[in-house]
């Protein structure tokens, strides 16, 4: 029997080719990519070693410091807007509604829409002439606020997190509201025998028992956000004046754009880290057993 | 997901229930109103999208901007390509994903915590660290514009969650299937793919599912290893027929309408399976 599931042949057979895919594609390009950032190259040629160059450029830089800030503001949108708006409607949808299912299952479809997709669909809602937006304005009489959304400074960084925050509302509320169904039923009998009110009993007993859900719903829009690239690069480019930049479209551009290989790759690693670094810093912040 | 007792206690008060459904529909009309907005504008020639009736039905179907995507705007080769890379993808993940998956779970070697753990690795790492090195490699091989140049990466990102998905089912099945099919003369081959494998349908639904949606919407590989229309896939192909059709805004929707359709033929017919994949791979993840 043993040796049957100790088969070495087999073993090898099974595991060597998606260890050998999984280490070329995943593991080694980390490592290139590492070594690439201590570089100055333009990609033709042997490129001369700088150290941390790139690095200290990268946090001296306002173009770059501003992409930084904007995944940042965009991660603290995520948290404070669009992860209570999912929890909201995840709790109303847990507690028997007529329609939850229907509900849920609309809510749901733009997750699984491709972003390119998103993006053209928001530049058009947004076009200044005749997006959706502007026509809705103006058809409720409000055509003084009628604008080019995307094409202006002080409108664009928002007009850009909003379709993001709206498609993936959706798929944190499929997950907090798989989580909150999954809490015990006798809790929810006894908070009523004690005659807690619907209110009391989500703040009290739902959501902290909904903790390990919620943390793995924080870690996701965190990184999602530090990770955002197409929806950017489809929407706006980065533009007006890198007002939307985000680190993934600066690096994108500085490496096939602007051919700083190097540079590009201490962006890329810079994201690798921040993506990592938080990941731990929630683990670490919210216990759960 | 189908349990209908409360969560919260009952109180039927109606002005109450009545508040919350109008809510609950003003959420589900902003979450599908873009998309039926698309659908509306991809039927519509442009003198009815500029004339400012940009939000109703259109007057009258105009199908002709799909035949037009489809063959001047190329669309019917973007979907093309993008069938074979994500179909091969999902066949290729399947089956290596579920073989590792299994010999890490449930075979006997020294080094199969150590391999969990260097796949599980995987899941952290963005796509965006392995762009450049995978672009220069692909170059000097001469291997850009080729269904391969994306297909193997797709493979390889989708690997980590994959393995441990299906390695998390292998952990559910009892010793006893495998000992009797041992016992009853099967090899370990057949026992694997004649006996365990058809047990985990569930789990190969949900890779197949997840592998298809995040195959289909790739763009940062797509665009920068594909510059050849021949082998651009649906996403790189929208954004150049965006610059080709840039004021008709019909067709471009038609564009847009096509990619989107098989992801929702697929959601509507499986949408419980969707579900609750999109909710393993997150909790399991």
């Amino acid at each position: 029997m043993n040796s049957v599931f100790s088969n070495k042949t087999a073993i090898a057979i099974f595991v060597l080719p998606t260890l050998l895919i999984f280490c070329a594609i995943v593991l080694i390009p980390i490592v290139v990519s590492s070594y690439y950032s201590v570089l100055d190259w333009n990609g033709i040629g042997k490129g001369t070693f700088i150290g941390l160059d790139n690095f200290t450029e990268m946090f001296t830089d306002s173009r770059a410091l501003n992409a930084i800030k904007n995944s940042l503001l965009f991660a603290g949108a995520s948290i404070f807007i669009q992860l209570p708006f999912s929890l909201l409607l995840a709790l109303i949808l847990a507690s028997t509604v007529k329609g939850e299912g229907f509900y849920r299952t609309v809510y749901f479809i733009p997750v699984l829409i491709s972003t390119v997709v998103i993006a053209q669909l928001w530049s058009k809602i947004y076009n200044a002439d005749y997006g959706l937006l502007n026509t809705l304005l103006v058809n409720m009489g409000l055509s003084n606020l009628a604008q080019d959304w995307l094409g202006q400074k002080q409108t664009a960084l928002i007009a850009s997190f909003i379709p993001i925050l709206w498609q993936y509302v959706g798929y944190h509320m499929l997950l907090m509201y798989a989580g909150a169904k999954s809490i015990s039923q006798d809790i929810f009998e006894a908070a009523k025998i004690d005659g807690a009110s619907r209110i009391r009993t989500a703040l009290s007993i739902t959501i902290p028992l909904m903790k390990p859900i919620l943390k793995v719903c924080l870690v996701f829009s965190v990184i999602g956000a530090f990770k955002v690239f197409d929806l950017i690069y489809v929407l706006t480019g980065g533009g007006p004046f890198f007002t939307t930049e985000v680190p993934s479209t600066l690096m994108y551009t500085t490496i096939f754009d602007t051919y700083r290989y190097g540079y590009g790759s201490a962006i890329s690693v810079f994201i690798i880290l921040e993506c990592l670094v938080f990941t731990l810093l929630i683990n670490k912040l919210i216990k759960t057993d | 997901m189908s349990a209908t007792t409360a969560v919260l206690p009952k109180k039927p008060k109606l002005l109450g229930k009545i508040l919350l459904h109008v809510f609950l529909i003003l959420v589900a009309v902003t979450q599908i109103y873009p998309l039926i907005w698309l659908a509306f504008f991809s039927l519509k020639d442009n003198s009815e999208i500029f004339s400012g009736d940009v939000l109703g039905l259109p007057k009258s179907f105009l199908w002709s901007n799909y035949t037009k995507a489809l063959s001047d705007g190329n669309v019917m080769i973007y979907f093309f390509n993008s069938v074979l890379v994500t179909a091969v993808s999902i066949i290729l993940v399947l089956i290596l994903a579920s073989m590792t998956g299994y010999a890490i779970t449930r075979m006997n070697w020294k080094f199969s915590n150590a391999a969990m753990t260097l796949i599980l690795l995987g899941m952290m790492v963005p796509i965006h660290a392995a762009l450049l090195p995978l672009f220069m490699v692909l170059k000097n091989l001469g291997l850009l514009n080729n269904y391969w140049s994306l297909i193997i990466p797709y493979v390889a990102f989708g690997l980590p969650l994959a393995v441990f998905i299906l390695g998390s089912f292998f952990k559910g099945i009892p010793r006893e299937m495998e000992e009797s099919a041992v016992i009853d003369g099967c090899g370990i081959y057949r026992t694997f793919f004649s006996i365990i494998l058809p047990l985990v349908r569930p789990a190969i639904a949900t890779v197949a599912i997840f592998t298809f949606l995040s195959c289909w919407n790739e763009l940062m590989f797509a665009v920068t290893f594909i510059n050849d229309t021949a082998y651009q896939t649906l996403t790189v192909g929208m954004m150049s027929m965006v610059g080709t059709y840039i004021t008709q805004w019909g067709i471009i929707g038609a564009g847009l309408m096509i990619t989107t359709i098989p992801t929702i033929i697929i959601y509507l017919l499986l949408n419980k399976q969707v579900q609750k994949s999109m909710i393993a791979g997150a909790v399991k993840g």
